[in-house]
């Protein structure tokens, strides 16, 4: 059975790597702030770990949990993506990301986040499947719930 | 392995059942030749909600454009026909399980039918330390209610685990009816293990103790003929979507003396005798239990697809059911990497998996791009899917239109997930 050309663009080989062997997938005993998410469509759970110094720069992020492929690997490149950034640089990524999943729209990502929206440009794919989306902005939402202090977060 | 007929007898419905012609079958489903991305519609979510037969739908259509008025009210000519078939349509119903016309309760599904009998009869009967038995392979639907009267009346749940095959544990169950049991509140048919459960034994035990039993039949009735005299059950639920009906309609069947003795539901309109502001008085049931404008076309087209089922015979269906459980059963099972959970010797043609090398939400993704349709998640069976220790499984669950070629399209999409995740 041939693939189907939105199926390759969907699972794409970084994709199936970062699900199969997801970064950065761990509990770091120092994490100062964490939160639950949890997708109840399909039951996808995973907790997103940060450590986050007092001057909001991201010194650890870490997940753990079950998720589809998409989920898993959405979680382990946002984990490598965020390392290092700026809290408010994490929101503006996030909200770059929800375009690249949603609208396509290139003119809503900032300048300066090019480099991590072609990263995560792979994942564009879930366009084509309006019913991944939340597969895919999972991590995300919980990483942003654990920063603004939230334990848990839904994606209904 | 069970050979195809051996799987049809172990159901308990093989006779002499003559096969219906198949073909003729799908035709009559109209959505059956409709495509999906490019490809025929393999619809193997029957589980979730079954697709309709011309006859359901025309008989929904010809309601509302000749015979339709609102029912039980009303002396015109159109109210009296909207009420003759609407009840022409619980008669339909009764006789499909047995029972007395007076015994079934239209309500909008299986949920809300188990809902009545928790709000109605447990908010009468129940006292705080009483116990109602379920168990770890319920919907949703039968879990909640109880649990609302858990917080509401301190009454306790009680669960019957099941073992690795997905059989339930009659010794545990029985060790479980105890002075404190009011009621016990089982599925017949697992909607994720497909397993069918011993109703008869479940009610013969629970009456020894003098405790009532309701069965949610949301699954078996679509598989297999339900006499509800026979099992002797006090309640009986199922919803119409699955049986090819429409949504928006479901049944509660009671007994009638357990029905006379429950306060109404819901207030309103039509289950009223007389109202005034010194006291209202209620209808006898059924009507206590129907408040308000009931779904008047749905339950029409409940009566024809009952109809249409029975048209078709319960054991042919049956039959031909353990036909595509068995052929599917045995070619997805060897698929490496591949697990069905539920394999019961008594089990409907559902079939619940999953793959080593895929989460079941992107089995369901790519098996949709070949047209597929399967269900994927926790089946809104979140305690046994934490039994089995898996987040998700996908759920093939097969209706009596399916055909052992749409049994091969399954197995090749499911072939394709493994290509794709090596």
């Amino acid at each position: 059975m041939s693939m189907a050309d939105d199926l390759r663009d969907l699972y794409q080989e970084v994709i199936l790597d970062h699900g199969k062997h997801p970064r950065n997938f761990r509990h770091p005993a120092d994490a100062n702030c964490q939160a639950h998410g949890h997708n109840p469509l399909c039951g996808d759970m995973l907790t997103v770990y940060l450590k986050l110094d007092d001057r909001h720069v991201i010194r650890d992020v870490a997940f753990e949990g079950k998720g589809c492929a998409i989920s898993t690997a959405s979680a382990s490149m946002m984990t490598e993506i965020l390392m290092g950034k700026t809290e408010a640089d994490a929101k503006a990524i996030f909200d770059a990301f929800h375009h690249i999943c949603t609208e396509g729209d290139d003119a809503a990502i900032p300048p300066e986040f090019e480099e991590e929206a072609d990263r995560l440009r792979v994942l564009s794919g879930v366009r084509q499947f309006p019913m991944r989306v939340k597969c895919a902005t999972l991590a995300w939402h919980t990483m942003n719930a654990a920063i603004a202090g939230k334990r848990e977060v839904s994606t209904e | 392995m069970t050979s195809t007929s051996n799987a049809a007898v172990k159901m308990g419905q093989k006779t002499n059942a003559p096969p219906y012609d198949l073909e003729r079958v799908r035709r009559d489903f109209p959505i059956l030749a409709r495509r999906v991305f490019g490809k025929p519609l393999v619809y193997l979510d029957n589980g979730a909600s079954a697709q309709k037969p011309r006859q359901v739908i025309d008989t929904m259509r010809d309601v509302m454009e000749s015979d339709y008025a609102n029912v039980h009210r009303g002396v015109h000519f159109l109210s009296q026909r909207a009420t003759d078939r609407y009840e022409a349509a619980r008669d339909k119903v009764a006789r499909f399980i047995g029972a007395e016309v007076r015994e079934i309760v239209f309500t909008r599904n299986a949920t809300e039918a188990i809902n009545l009998v928790a709000a109605s009869y447990g908010r009468a009967f129940f006292e705080r330390g009483d116990e109602v038995i379920v168990s770890e392979m319920e919907h949703h639907a039968n879990i909640v209610p109880w649990q609302l009267l858990e917080t509401e009346r301190g009454i306790r749940l009680r669960v019957v685990p099941v073992d690795d095959a997905g059989i339930l544990r009659m010794d545990v169950y029985a060790s479980l009816l105890g002075p404190r049991t009011k009621l016990v509140a089982l599925t017949h048919c697992s909607n994720v293990l497909g397993t069918v459960t011993p109703a008869e034994e479940i009610v013969r035990l629970a009456h020894a103790r003098g405790v009532p039993v309701l069965l949610d039949g949301s699954q078996a009735v679509v598989h297999r003929k339900v006499d509800v005299k026979a099992l002797n059950a006090d309640f009986y639920v199922f919803t119409g979507h699955k049986l090819y009906g429409p949504s928006g309609i479901g049944v509660l069947y009671g007994k009638y003396d357990m029905l006379a003795k429950m306060p109404p539901y819901q207030g309103g309109g039509d289950m009223i005798r007389s109202v005034s502001f010194a006291g209202t008085t209620f209808k006898d049931p059924p009507e206590r239990f129907e408040a308000g404008t009931p779904a008047i076309v749905e339950a029409i087209g409940l009566g024809a697809a009952v109809d249409y089922v029975a048209s078709l015979g319960h054991d042919a269906i049956a039959a031909h059911e353990a036909m595509l459980l068995d052929d599917a059963t045995r070619r997805l099972s060897a698929i490496p990497g591949l697990r069905i959970y539920g394999t019961a010797p008594e089990k409907a043609a559902i079939i619940a998996f999953t793959l080593e090398a895929a989460h079941a939400h992107d089995i369901g993704t790519i098996v949709d791009r070949a047209g597929v349709a399967v269900r994927t998640g926790h089946h809104c069976a979140q305690p046994l899917m934490e039994r089995l220790g898996v987040p998700a499984t996908a759920r093939a669950s097969f209706g009596l239109y399916n055909t052992l070629a749409e049994v091969d399209v399954l197995v090749d999409a499911v072939k394709s997930v493994r290509e794709i995740f090596g």
